[in-house]
């Protein structure tokens, strides 16, 4: 069992409220950034700990951060993307409903670290309920001094509010996040300029993850070098891991980057293993939009080397037998699982929920959709596997944003890993639309 | 060829913000910059559609550009963009089922099921009684406790039977809808 970085007090009775978390030792990196270091020797610990984006990009939070223009005479603003929406993620949620001081912490001491004298979390609006949880803990932070004008007397200056979206995957994309917090639909900017340096109301912006900003007091406590110690390599620190599906165990984990997958899968510690006595057919590890993989290839990679949870090894092998740790959720599926079912899911999703800006997405999406439909339904094609490895492919990296991708990716990985299930279902509809039917010839020969 | 035009009776829904909705949504304003109080806008849709029975009428959205001084059509558009805002009627209780694939492999597929069945409509449709819709939603960011729904700012999880879901039911029958904190 390794350290828990941010869930060591998350089931305290009381951790909600400001006396309790306080007594646990919460706010204390306030008070060290803000009376004892510069913004910039903030960002210094942030870069030296390796710290990576929890959203699911994984890129360096202090090199996002020391990205930031600062032109006189302009306002700079943090926003917290609280608006997780890919399907399997749930991290967010449970660590902010239970631990709303964490947050409110790692956001002020991380302002001071960008000098933003204004900071908004913007959480989907489906946590509406999380909002007033956020709310009760940012006045309780206003009435302690941490939060306003003069921040425990250092001359420091912040506000910090909490704002609602209204149902969109897409507001997870921080352009759209933005163009959202500005009241208008969720479409995704063109980039350059990148927010940091026009961001929210054209003013310098970063925005970074719950969990990114929740991993910043405990840097500035321990110092960023402590926290490179934790993990592997360029994984450094610890990890939420959202653990969903068919297993025994399901739920939030922390986790120190590194543990074996395996381990991740069958230890009672973690997901327990498969549910009812089954047998593993597949894992998507990072979020629905990260790339499917069978069994054999999640547990070991292509190589037979050991697959650990870090961004290196789940990426090992690239999209040919590899995928993406991305969020970190680990989503199981068990050996009664129909991947074309899940697949067509998938594919519904993101044609839900593609903002309809540019043509290869808004149309792409709705034709993988429709071609999945027909596929599980019994009316496939013969061509129609090609048909959408095809579009697929014209789908990524031709989209203003990244929905496009997130969008082929999972559609792609299917057919790569599990193409003999699609075929079945072609050629033999009746079969394969029969209630409860599966195809089970290819776990059979995976598990050989 | 006949057109049918809809009664004008029929789609006037006057609607009048209260005080308690006002603030709320003034509230909200003064988080933002001076001249950027449409950032606004998701807010006080959010309290319009608590305000008027859960959906968001053309009269409510004029309300709002009026408030955050706006063309109505900046509301309309972003009001369509976003799935939470109910652009027509809905029942008593909405029931915002999760239909995305983590839920799914813990059963959400054989909950909506049952609910079609127990409740004798569609996706999209509300009960006879005026009582619930049902409406499917995209993941919902609580898959761990699939197969799950939400209605209001309530989670409801774990309903992975058709006796879950009987309960469910039974209890939201008797259930008041839910006052948004800033309403209380």
């Amino acid at each position: 069992m390794g350290i828990k970085i941010l869930t060591e007090h998350i089931n305290v009775p009381g951790i909600e409220t400001l006396e309790v978390y306080r007594k646990h030792g919460g706010y204390r990196s306030v008070e060290k950034a803000i009376k004892t270091m510069t913004p910039d020797e903030v960002v210094e610990e942030v870069k030296t700990s390796g710290l990576r984006g929890r959203g699911g990009a994984g890129f360096p939070a202090g090199m996002k951060w020391s990205f930031l223009a600062k032109p006189e005479g302009v306002p700079r603003y943090l926003v917290c993307n609280a608006d997780e929406s890919e399907p399997g993620t749930f991290k967010d949620r449970v660590f902010m409903e239970k631990n709303p001081h964490a947050l409110i912490e790692g956001m002020i001491t991380s302002s001071y670290a960008l000098g933003a004298n204004t900071s908004y979390i913007y959480i989907r609006g489906e946590l509406l309920f999380i909002l007033r949880i956020l709310e009760k803990a940012i006045a309780e932070a206003y009435a302690a001094g941490l939060l306003g004008k003069n921040i425990l007397g250092s001359g420091y200056d912040l506000d910090l509010h909490v704002a609602p979206g209204g149902g969109a995957y897409i507001c997870g994309e921080e352009t759209a996040l933005l163009e959202s917090l500005e009241g208008k639909r969720g479409n995704p900017r063109n980039k350059p300029p990148f927010p940091a340096v026009k961001g929210l109301f054209q003013s310098p912006t970063v925005v970074n993850n719950v969990e990114t900003i929740a991993s910043v007091p405990w840097i500035v406590n321990n110092t960023g070098a402590e926290y490179a110690k934790i993990g592997i390599g360029r994984s450094t620190g610890t990890k939420l891991i959202s653990a969903s599906g068919n297993i025994n165990r399901p739920g939030v984990y922390e986790i120190d980057l590194g543990v074996p997958v395996e381990e991740f899968i069958y230890s009672d510690e973690y997901c327990g293993g498969i549910w009812k006595g089954k047998q593993l057919k597949a894992v998507v590890p990072g979020g629905s939009s990260v790339p499917i993989l069978p069994a054999d290839l999640i547990l070991k990679t292509a190589a037979g080397e050991q697959r650990l949870m870090t961004y290196e090894s789940l990426s090992d092998g690239g999209f040919v037998s590899g995928s993406m740790l991305g969020s970190g959720a680990f989503i199981v599926f068990d050996e009664d699982q129909c991947i074309v079912r899940n697949t067509w899911n998938y594919a519904r999703f993101y044609h839900h929920e593609s903002c309809g800006q540019c043509s290869p997405c808004r149309e792409g999406t709705g034709w993988m959709e429709r071609v999945l439909h027909r596929i599980e339904h019994g009316h496939g094609h013969q061509q129609d596997i090609d048909l959408l490895v095809s579009v697929a492919k014209q789908i990524e990296g031709n989209t203003i944003c990244p929905l496009g991708d997130a969008a082929a990716w999972p559609v792609a990985s299917a057919i790569r890993h599990f193409r003999e299930e699609f075929e079945w279902h072609i050629k033999h509809p009746q079969e394969a639309t029969a209630p409860g039917a599966v195809y089970r010839g290819q776990l059979a020969a995976a598990t050989v | 060829m006949s057109v049918t035009f809809t009664k004008m009776a029929e789609t006037i829904n006057a609607f009048k913000f209260s005080d308690k909705a006002l603030a709320e949504i003034q509230r909200y304003i003064s988080h933002y910059p001076e001249g950027r109080q449409k950032s606004a806008l998701l807010p006080a849709l959010h309290v319009a559609q608590a305000e008027n029975n859960g959906w968001v009428s053309p009269e409510a959205m004029d309300a709002i550009a009026e408030i955050l001084n706006i063309q109505p059509i900046e509301v309309y558009e972003v009001a369509t963009f976003y799935t939470m805002f109910n652009l027509k009627p809905v029942g008593k209780h909405v029931l915002e089922v999760c239909r995305t694939g983590p839920c799914c492999l813990r059963g959400a597929d054989q909950m909506i099921e049952t609910f079609k069945q127990k409740l004798n409509i569609q996706e999209g449709e509300t009960s006879a009684d005026g009582m619930f819709t049902l409406k499917p939603v995209e993941c919902l960011a609580s898959c761990g406790t699939g197969p799950m729904l939400q209605v209001r700012e309530t989670y409801y999880e774990n309903l992975d039977s058709e006796e879950a879901v009987d309960q469910f039911l039974e209890m939201m029958r008797n259930k008041e809808v839910e006052t948004p904190e800033w309403a209380k």
